[in-house]
């Protein structure tokens, strides 16, 4: 890659995407008062004593076991459901095909603060409130129609020839499905996959509602823990900063599969 | 592609709508319910009819939200999707320089909403955020939770910061389809740059450019977390869009009868205008095709 003109531009806008973070990762390495005291660049005596709080109190560290827990259970039950349909979506003509897309794309549309309060009631009166399950559920919202949306991009992609030979070949249609088809659209399935993930794991308006203790998310413990202790910009910094971590990781799996796949899957 | 028409792919479908019935048209028969009665506990309510309807529509508060929510939503338009093209044309096209610019440009993608929110609060605080600090030492009295301005435009900025990487990403896909082909029979002809641009990139950008302008319609009329977290809606009321305007009567106030009637005029109002949205653009495409 030799360098351009026009890569000054880039390199300007990642500066302007990273420079926030930076200051986020900066604080989070500081003292209480050098943050409030002077403006530094560079910490002055880098400490982890921010890291170590939230590793060692459980207070915090189980918000994260409990984001990941549901943020899993969400990608795992959205892939489910999510598959079959996109395939008969993307193959099939049938009764009330186009009001179903149509309506599964209308709960990706529906403000999560419509929700609010029929969730609670309804987890509630089922005994599901502060479960993991519920938040995965109430998240199934969103990205279950998001997950057949990418999905049936993908599939549609894949000649229709494929299953006809299949068949011919004696293939059952789960047989051909999981053994044939799925390999197919790995790349699409773990698109759909980042897709879920981030839409979950960054989600908190629901999260928040639907748990109080048992399963509270980090982003809802970073909320309250604003309020209730004063200001603890070291505490807060560094639970920020590990909440970007997954996320990092996940889309350094993915970042073959993020260009290679939207370009297969939506033009 | 011809489709065989065969209603046995319903059971495909069927798990979909089960989980989606279950977690959208119960919540929104609640929502219904609530909006035409009054509720003052459990064994006592009364059926109302519109009168919640009317008292909504007829508020000024919500009428203030919802210009301040149109302003908002049109200028994270019109700021993102040029400013994300333009990205997308400077992206490198082979090399390391593509999965680096990919895991960078995602980053911000990645990030739960409140700590975007966190970010911004520290980073525009003119005491311990740099942000602030720089515009404050160039003479700019610059205090996002006092001046309604200087916090519209931290939110604004915040949501490109946000979400632009998304229009990026999208773009960057669609300009990845163009075969090399296309560009050698360009320079043949000595097109020039806007000519590449305006009739080879752009077409080939306009079915993922739909479902960007589509998402971010859509996110950016639902915003809550992010102004949430950062002013609060403040200062006063300037930045209270819609959804924290909801909350705000639905949780705060717990008038439950307006808050539902509210939340399905602002339903409504998402739907409509992306079905329009999608209509229009499918049925251009149509054309474009015959």
């Amino acid at each position: 890659m030799q360098f351009q003109k026009r890569h000054i531009g880039l390199l300007l806008y990642i500066i302007f995407l990273l420079l926030p973070i930076y200051w986020l990762f900066n604080m989070s390495i500081k003292t209480n008062t050098e943050i409030l005291g002077t403006m530094t660049l560079f910490p002055d005596n880098p400490t982890l004593a921010n890291y170590a709080t939230i590793l060692t109190d459980p207070a915090w560290y189980s918000g994260y076991i409990n984001s990941m827990i549901y943020v899993g259970i969400n990608v795992v039950i959205s892939l489910v459901v999510a598959l079959p349909a996109a395939y008969a979506f993307s193959r099939f003509n049938f009764t009330g095909d186009k009001h179903l897309f149509f309506w599964l794309l209308t709960n990706r549309m529906a403000p999560p603060a419509v929700f609010l309060l029929p969730f609670f009631q309804l987890y509630s009166s089922v005994g599901l409130f502060d479960t993991h399950i519920a938040v995965a559920l109430a998240h199934c919202l969103f990205n279950v129609p998001l997950a057949v949306w990418i999905l049936e991009g993908f599939m549609s992609g894949i000649p229709k020839e494929i299953d006809e030979t299949a068949y011919v070949d004696g293939y059952s249609f789960p047989r051909f499905f999981t053994t044939i088809f799925i390999p197919l659209i790995r790349s699409g399935i773990g698109v759909t996959a980042f897709f879920c993930f981030m839409f979950s794991w960054v989600e908190l308006l629901l999260a928040r509602t639907l748990t109080s203790v048992d399963a509270k998310p980090i982003v809802a413990t970073m909320t309250r823990t604003v309020s209730a202790s004063g200001l603890d910009w070291g505490v807060l910094a560094a639970a920020g900063i590990l909440t970007i971590v997954p996320g990092a990781l996940v889309i350094w799996f993915v970042r073959n599969y993020i260009a290679k796949g939207f370009a297969m899957g939506r033009v | 592609m011809n489709k065989i028409t065969n209603n046995k792919a319903w059971f495909l479908v069927l798990p979909v709508f089960f989980i989606v019935a279950i977690s959208a048209i119960i919540p929104l028969m609640t929502v219904v319910n609530y909006s035409v009665q009054d509720i003052f506990d459990p064994q006592t309510r009364f059926f109302v009819g519109t009168e919640w309807f009317e008292q909504v529509l007829a508020d000024r508060r919500l009428h203030d939200a919802l210009v301040r929510q149109i302003v908002f939503t049109l200028s994270v338009l019109f700021i993102e999707i040029p400013l994300g093209i333009a990205v997308a044309l400077t992206l490198p096209r082979k090399g390391w320089g593509v999965s680096a610019s990919m895991v960078l440009l995602a980053l911000p993608l990645l990030i739960p909403w409140n700590v975007v929110g966190t970010i911004w609060q520290i980073f525009g605080r003119a005491d311990i955020g740099l942000g602030g600090y720089v515009i404050n030492l160039m003479g700019i009295d610059y205090n996002y939770s006092q001046n309604p301005m200087d916090a519209w435009v931290t939110v604004l900025v915040m949501d490109v910061w946000h979400w632009t990487s998304l229009i990026v990403l999208l773009c960057y896909a669609g300009l990845r389809s163009i075969p090399d082909a296309y560009y050698q029979a360009a320079k043949i002809d000595g097109a020039s740059r806007w000519a590449i641009f305006r009739f080879i990139q752009l077409p080939k950008m306009q079915s993922v450019l739909v479902i960007g302008v589509l998402l971010r319609f859509m996110d950016s009329f639902m915003i809550y977390t992010e102004p949430f977290v950062l002013t609060g809606g403040g200062p006063g009321t300037a930045t209270t869009f819609l959804s924290q305007f909801l909350v705000t009567i639905a949780v705060g106030q717990f008038d439950l009868g307006p808050a539902a009637a509210f939340s399905l005029i602002y339903f409504l109002i998402i739907l409509l205008v992306c079905w329009v949205f999608y209509t229009v653009v499918m049925n251009a495409g149509k054309r474009e095709e015959q």
